[in-house]
């Protein structure tokens, strides 16, 4: 493209400048396969008199050619990283040190119309949340050609030209055809490849992802991954994957940052990372990542504390106060680069000698023994469906449309599957927060579903529900102490001292101090704001606890401690509780049986170890092959056709007989036209599949 | 909660200069017309027809009207009770509409539907018109007509409220209480409103000041309060009468007061806005 040269032009002349410019020089113009070098960079944000310093001291490289991960936690300073090299600091913003050079061109300081010259030429990014990040009253061939009018100068038909050609090159069938949909139009995943397709247009040098998987489902954040790996290499461009997972890490990048509280605390070629990790951040961070192949009978490993304030002028190690190795030295002292070969280097006074195996404490509670088949299990779902209007004429959303399983006392029954799946649907009907269109949840002997608000009341003490989003379910305008006996005030339990009491007592089993009883919610941290949740929860004793993605909003360090905590308690109590989740391996950890939905139906459902370790269902082992393990040996990418293809069809119109054909690399004739019943695979492994991946009883619901 | 509320309060004056200077004139107003009479007391009741329409000078401030009242003092007076009536229709309407609308809100479907229907019918009656028949058979004292304005201004409210509490009622805090088997009375109460409370104090500050320009326009027309009691509304009508006797007196300053209210109570409500707003971020 002669366009092209032109700019290349334009950038070798400021390169020159910039040599010249420089004192002693000792970079330039001979290519050393380096694109980017961040040095010492540190950015300070100012909101009123606060300040915060999300970056201090960080140092990155990346080659030409390679994919750079940058991991790490809420507020560990990744994404500002990225948005510094971008040049898009949030209001208050600025570097206050260190340059950003980008092929021999300094970007710290840079004039504004300069910088607006390389965002999205040279350098370009893809958001994480692609509903937000486009535009939604412009059609997407518009936004695509954007840039490419901008920077290229191409006229509109070149330019509506280039955008169809991205549209083809990012997978979106009948590109053409899509160029004048709007946005909202397109699904999750479709919008996520318009959203690439716009950051590549005009073939940039490098391509910052920040979490651009993070809101899309397993399956289809495996297929966004490898578009992404495969763009990359056919177009030579570099990429910096800004990820707070580290199995994405394993699988996708190059090369490893691992960020802590603004700065780098280790980086290198990623199995160096994962095989010999030295700092130990990243050591304790591998460990407590609840992975597919734990024992479930030992706690997951966690870090104890919260990350540091980053209001607050750091001396020493970051991760001094969580550390177990951690000694004067580190609280006083900032530790020195140490540096090993093939470009390994750590800031750590004590390193670790190896690869995250950890001890792992386990359980010492006993696991009370599951009631045998005899006795009547405790909540019984029985053909629950669930429709919602959808707009239209008689056009109904089938949430939920058939699905029936027990939990027993004591047992905990973990649902997965991808977002609108039903599985949220099926779990607020539990715990009659919404009613079914048909079907009947029992409890105890009693349908709770058909109830009257007035005869449930009572027996609301024995269905309680965990949140996702702690910051979410907690009043705002209440103290927590008010929060922790709302359940008892409501239901009329004890008196205003016994309440407070027993609101003591909770907090101790949730391992907070008393003198949170005081507190906002908003002064609390996630993880503290998620351990009040499940307090709450526990407030009125019930017998079924139903939580709803009760660690999806937490960061992996805080995850593993609420996972110990929640796994503790249902031992304890003998709590029957379904745990409903996207991830898989939370839902592992916790529950005893495992039922997968697809799209309103349960297609699987058998024990953990029967589900995880023997999948008979093709959907179930996609899931299973689609989640990117923290391990850089893991198996590679299944081959093809143990993959979930393309994206869920909408439960408006689900498709007739199974389900899940549309998207199966097994699927034939008799899926379309008939919908397959649920049949034993072992006593208590069932699955309901024309083509199950392990051999099948052949009457409907057999019990062998 | 009250610690956090007046938190709030405190934070919005010290981040936007305009809203305090809104306070301050609130309070200065306020200050004049309650405090005032204490160290200028007046004679508002009789008619003293020898010193009518004196031009501001020794002894009259402000000069004295038509029927020789002294205007500064009867500033005060008519100000008292433009505030009393502007600051009780206007926690009368708010009342009602919060209640109104958040039990709507959290209704929903038919009872949501006709509730809000009801809203729509009575928005569309002419208030003017309404007053108008009003005042043909009645006589107003400050009580009813705030209770006659806010008992048109609380359809607003209403609104409001209700489309923050549809915004409210989905929030997984309101479906915790419901799991806990809350009724919706404490729902209201104790979730719903609390939550709300930005939106409504905001909402009180703008209503305060509408209920002010409504009583100075039904004053003006004549529709106010009966004589010798005096509002703004009906100080500037009789001095809008002699307006070609070049009276400026009886003119810029009831006009002014009158500007400068509504103005300090919508530079606050604005103030409380952006504070409210910034905190939902």
């Amino acid at each position: 493209m002669d366009v092209t040269n032109t700019v290349g032009g334009i950038a070798s002349h400021y390169l020159r400048v910039d040599v010249e410019s420089t004192a002693g020089g000792a970079r330039g113009a001979v290519d050393d396969g380096r694109v980017l070098t961040i040095r010492d960079l540190s950015v300070e944000i100012r909101r009123g008199e606060r300040v915060i310093r999300p970056v201090s001291g960080v140092s990155l490289s990346l080659d030409r050619g390679e994919t750079l991960g940058i991991v790490g936690e809420t507020g560990s300073g990744k994404s500002m990283t990225g948005l510094a090299i971008m040049g898009m600091l949030p209001a208050g913003g600025r570097v206050t040190g260190g340059s950003i050079d980008l092929d021999g061109e300094e970007l710290v300081g840079l004039p504004p119309a300069r910088y607006r010259a390389i965002r999205g030429d040279d350098v370009a990014m893809v958001f994480q949340d692609s509903m937000t990040a486009l535009n939604p009253t412009r059609r997407i061939g518009e936004q695509i050609a954007e840039p490419v009018r901008l920077h290229r100068g191409a006229s509109k038909r070149e330019a509506r030209g280039r955008a169809e050609e991205m549209l083809a090159l990012v997978g979106l069938p009948r590109p053409a055809e899509r160029l004048d949909d709007y946005p909202h139009q397109l699904s999750g995943g479709m919008r996520q490849r318009v959203m690439i397709a716009m950051a590549l247009a005009c073939e940039p040098r490098i391509v910052i992802a920040d979490e651009p998987t993070t809101a899309l489902d397993v399956t289809i954040q495996a297929e966004i991954l490898d578009l992404l790996d495969d763009l990359r290499s056919r177009l030579g461009m570099s990429m910096i994957l800004i990820t707070h997972d580290m199995g994405v890490i394993a699988r996708h990048a190059d090369r490893v940052g691992v960020m802590y509280g603004g700065r780098v605390a280790e980086t290198g070629p990623t199995p160096v990372i994962f095989r010999r990790t030295r700092h130990r951040y990243t050591h304790a961070l591998l460990s407590s990542i609840p992975s597919l192949t734990h024992d479930r009978d030992e706690e997951l490993f966690s870090i104890p504390g919260t990350p540091p304030d980053l209001t607050v002028l750091q001396e020493g190690c970051p991760f001094a106060p969580r550390c177990e190795a951690a000694t004067d030295r580190c609280r006083q002292e900032r530790p020195e680069l140490s540096a090993e070969e093939d470009g390994h280097t750590y800031d750590c006074w004590h390193p670790a000698s190896g690869p995250a195996t950890g001890e792992r404490a386990r359980f010492t509670t006993a696991r009370l023994p599951l009631p045998g088949p005899e006795e009547p299990p405790r909540l019984r779902v029985v053909d629950l469906r669930r429709e919602h209007p959808a707009g239209g004429r008689r056009r109904t959303v089938k949430a939920v449309s058939g699905v029936s399983f027990e939990v027993a006392a004591g047992e905990t029954f973990g649902l997965v599957g991808e977002s609108g799946c039903g599985k949220s649907s099926l779990g607020r009907m539990l715990v009659a927060l919404d009613r079914p269109t048909s079907g009947e949840v029992i409890f105890d002997g009693e349908p709770v579903s058909g109830m009257s608000a007035r005869a449930l009341g009572p027996r609301r003490t024995q269905l309680q529900m965990m949140f996702q989003d702690s910051n979410a379910s907690l009043d705002p305008r209440m103290r927590i102490g008010t929060i922790l006996r709302e359940p008892m005030a409501i239901q009329g339990v004890g008196g205003r001292a016994q309440r407070t009491a027993r609101a003591r007592e909770l907090l101790r089993d949730v391992g907070l101090p008393e003198a949170v009883l005081e507190r906002y919610p908003y002064e609390l941290s996630g993880g503290q704001r998620q351990r009040v949740g499940l307090a709450r929860a526990l407030a009125l004793d019930p017998k079924v606890l139903v939580a709803d993605e009760p660690v999806s909003a937490l960061d992996v360090s805080i995850r593993s401690q609420v996972l110990n905590l929640m796994r503790r308690v249902q031992l304890e109590r003998g709590l029957s509780s379904v745990v409903i989740s996207h991830d898989l391996a939370v839902v592992r950890y916790l529950a005893d049986r495992v039922g997968v939905m697809y799209l309103g139906k349960l297609v699987e459902i058998g024990t953990t170890e029967e589900v995880y370790g023997a999948a008979a269902h093709p959907y179930t082992a996609g899931l299973l092959a689609a989640i990117p393990e923290a391990d850089p040996d893991a198996r590679p990418p299944r081959e093809a056709a143990a993959r979930v293809r393309g994206e869920p069809p909408s439960p408006v119109d689900p498709p007739s007989g199974c389900h899940f054909r549309t998207r199966c690399a097994l699927a034939t004739e008799v899926c379309a036209g008939t919908e397959p019943p649920l049949r034993a695979v072992t006593g208590t492994h069932r699955v309901a599949c024309h083509h199950p991946l392990r051999p099948v009883a052949e009457r409907e619901g057999a019990w062998s | 909660m009250t610690s956090q509320r007046t938190g709030t309060v405190a934070r919005a004056l010290r981040r936007s200069p305009l809203g305090l200077a809104g306070g301050v004139l609130l309070v200065l107003l306020a200050g004049f017309c309650f405090l005032g009479p204490l160290i200028y007391p007046t004679n508002q009741t009789d008619v003293d027809l020898v010193n009518a329409a004196l031009p501001p000078g020794p002894g009259y401030p402000l000069g004295t009207d038509t029927n020789g009242f002294d205007v500064l003092g009867r500033l005060m007076a008519g100000g008292q009770v433009s505030l009393q009536i502007g600051l009780l229709a206007a926690i009368f309407a708010t009342t009602i509409g919060t209640l109104y609308g958040a039990v709507a809100g959290l209704a929903g479907g038919v009872v949501d539907g006709f509730l809000m229907r009801l809203v729509d019918v009575m928005l569309s009656v002419p208030f003017l018109f309404f007053v108008l028949i009003l005042s043909a058979r009645f006589h107003a004292n400050a009580l009813s007509l705030s209770l006659v304005i806010g008992g048109f201004s609380w359809l607003v409210s209403a609104r409001l409220v209700r489309g923050e509490v549809l915004t409210l009622r989905v929030r997984e805090f309101v479906l915790a209480a419901k799991v806990m088997g809350a009724s919706r009375t404490r729902l209201i109460l104790t979730h719903l409103i609390p939550n709300a409370l930005g939106v409504i104090i905001v909402n009180i500050t703008f209503q305060v000041a509408d209920a002010v320009l409504v009583v100075a326009a039904l004053g003006f027309l004549g529709f106010g309060l009966t004589y010798p009691t005096a509002d703004w509304g009906s100080q500037l009508a009789s001095g809008v009468t002699y307006i070609s006797a070049d009276y400026w007196w009886l003119i810029y300053p009831v006009g002014g007061c009158i500007v400068l209210t509504v103005l300090a109570l919508n530079l606050l409500a604005d103030a409380l806005r952006d504070a409210i707003g910034r905190r939902a971020d």
